[in-house]
């Protein structure tokens, strides 16, 4: 861990953060009602190829961890088996206090969000958001799409919405839910630069007020480390880097701390399938030379 | 300058406008011309004049909206039986492998035989009357529906399904709110084709024999050498196959109202 870090998680004086092994907890508010998550050893392999191999990973209550990697390297294959899309070969998963299995009635209530909305193009803005509740959810629905700010588009088609705004759609989808763990699949991957940055205080805001334990998975180093409290590098289907965030939110894009840590997390990205192994401090460096103010990364 | 330029614009909107009518009216000028001066017997085609007044004719005896009742009578209770046991066995196929493993290659293979092509055997199995219609006319549109029911579930986003599973839904609610609706384009095509296909056999079967109908209309006249009236019967089956289209891309109009070319 870098310096730069410790006395910020100093600063912010996170209880939990400190006496864990697991560093990235997030700063306790008094209303969370997020589920942790323990994950250990869990294996998940397509045919002859290991997909993930013994991952383990503890996520608080409450908290928001992002998980970054290569394309391929297992981490939306993670987060469907969290969601219960998939089923690991081995190991363990547990979603709140229970093992979470498919069969069990009270299943924590864990919804994902798609990189694309997935809306049914046939249904209603609103018909989208309360799709799977009875009609008494009605006003439910209306209140999740007020939070996302689209109340005024609650008849529209969903063709008729741009992307951002069908992402946000899909956003309270799952909220209507009161999700207790809300999973995030690259769903600003297909957004421009600066719907993304609009979404980013969306979610942001909207994980603080629900308190939902949030897992992000993404492939943009500096979308992680504008929301996470915790950034997870995943490597070959096991972490490589687990680093703890401890910048103060709302988050300052340009500061000083905010391009370490995007620099540490990248550095260790490029470094697993760098141009030269063997020296990854000089590919460090010449991340560094950039000056990674302003710089923005998409893996 | 504005104001000598907007008539012109409008002579020219008038003029795009009546242009495309102009050859037809020609031709019927023409015709009627030619009709009447000898040049054409009436024996090859009546003139134009002549088919409005026959029409005008078989409408106050009440032959013409007798036999277009048993026509479209027959037209659609073919497409009913035929392309509901299409869209049955599309769903089906679709919907469960087994049943697609059991039927679809048997029904790709029958596929391939022109329906026009049992006639023969049509008329064996059921002599010449209304079944052998109906037969013929089910037969025709069960393949466009049964074909483009399957395709159309087959072709239902698997995300859509994916995330319809995991809010939830499954059995008949999955159904009718993911899968039907996804593949109903596709149905609709199917209808569409089927439409078509409807009234080729019709006329065919019609033409072969009856007792009733445009097509028992239009051959009895042919004997009595009323090109008239053949006219007229002629023309009544395109305004049904129009009238038939037009529905249809009504009816996709209003199911898939929610679609952005729709919008």
């Amino acid at each position: 861990m870098s310096a730069a870090v410790r006395t910020q998680l100093l600063r912010d004086s996170a209880p939990a953060g400190r006496e864990q092994p697991v560093v990235g907890a997030s700063v306790p508010t008094p209303d969370r009602n997020g589920l942790a998550v323990s994950i250990r050893g869990l294996e998940k392999h397509y045919g002859e190829r290991q997909v993930l191999r013994g991952l383990s990973l503890d996520i608080a209550r409450g908290s928001f961890v992002a998980i970054v990697g290569r394309s391929g390297c297992g981490k939306s294959t993670l987060l469907r088996i969290v969601a219960g899309l998939e089923q690991a070969d081995g190991g363990r998963l547990e979603i709140g206090a229970a093992s979470a299995c498919p069969a069990c009635e009270d299943r924590p209530e864990v919804r994902l969000m798609f990189q694309d909305a997935r809306l049914l193009p046939w249904k209603s803005v609103i018909d989208n958001v309360r799709l799977g509740l009875p009609r008494s959810a009605l006003p439910a629905a209306r209140d999740a799409l007020r939070d996302v700010g689209l109340e005024d588009r609650e008849k529209d088609w969903p063709a008729a919405l741009s992307g951002g705004q069908r992402q946000r759609v899909a956003l309270a989808r799952a909220l209507v839910h009161r999700p207790q763990l809300l999973l995030l699949d690259e769903p600003l991957g297909a957004l421009d630069a600066l719907t993304r940055i609009e979404m980013h205080a969306l979610i942001e805001r909207l994980w603080r007020e629900h308190g939902f334990t949030a897992l992000l998975v993404t492939h943009d180093v500096q979308e992680a480390v504008a929301l996470a409290d915790r950034v997870v590098v995943i490597e070959e289907g096991a972490i490589g880097l687990d680093q703890a965030l401890g910048l103060a939110r709302p988050r300052a894009r340009g500061s000083q701390e905010f391009a370490a840590l995007e620099n540490r997390v990248l550095t260790r990205v490029l470094q697993q399938h760098g141009v030269d192994p063997g020296a990854p401090a000089t590919a460090a460096e010449q991340v560094d030379a950039l000056r990674l103010e302003g710089v923005r990364w998409v893996i | 300058m504005s104001a000598s330029r907007l008539p012109y614009q409008s002579w020219r909107r008038l003029g795009a406008n009546a242009l495309p009518w102009l050859l037809p009216l020609l031709i019927l000028g023409a015709w009627e011309y030619a009709a009447r001066s000898g040049l054409l017997s009436t024996r090859v085609l009546p003139e134009p004049w002549a088919v409005v007044k026959a029409a005008w004719h078989l409408v106050q005896t009440g032959e013409m909206w007798a036999n277009l009742k048993v026509s479209a009578g027959r037209a659609f209770a073919g497409l009913a039986i035929g392309g509901g046991l299409g869209l049955l066995l599309g769903l089906l196929t679709g919907l469960f492998v087994p049943a697609q493993v059991a039927l679809d290659t048997t029904l790709q293979m029958l596929r391939n035989i022109p329906p026009l092509a049992m006639i023969p055997l049509v008329i064996l199995w059921f002599g010449i009357d209304e079944g052998a219609k109906l037969f013929l006319v089910a037969l025709g549109v069960f393949f466009p529906l049964y074909l483009n029911t399957f395709h159309g579930i087959r072709t239902v986003d698997r995300n859509l399904i994916e995330m319809a599973r995991s809010y939830g839904l499954s059995g008949w609610r999955l159904y009718r709110d993911v899968i039907l609706p996804g593949a109903l384009p596709s149905i609709l095509v199917g209808l569409r084709f089927s439409l078509g296909l409807m009234w080729v056999l019709l006329i065919v079967a019609e033409t072969i024999s009856s007792s009733s109908g445009i097509g028992y209309m239009t051959m009895n006249a042919r004997e009595f050498l009323q090109t008239d009236v053949v006219l007229v019967g002629i023309l009544l089956y395109a305004l049904l196959g129009k009238i038939a289209d037009v529905a249809a891309k009504g009816l996709e109009r209003v199911c898939l109202r929610w679609h952005p070319s729709y919008q």
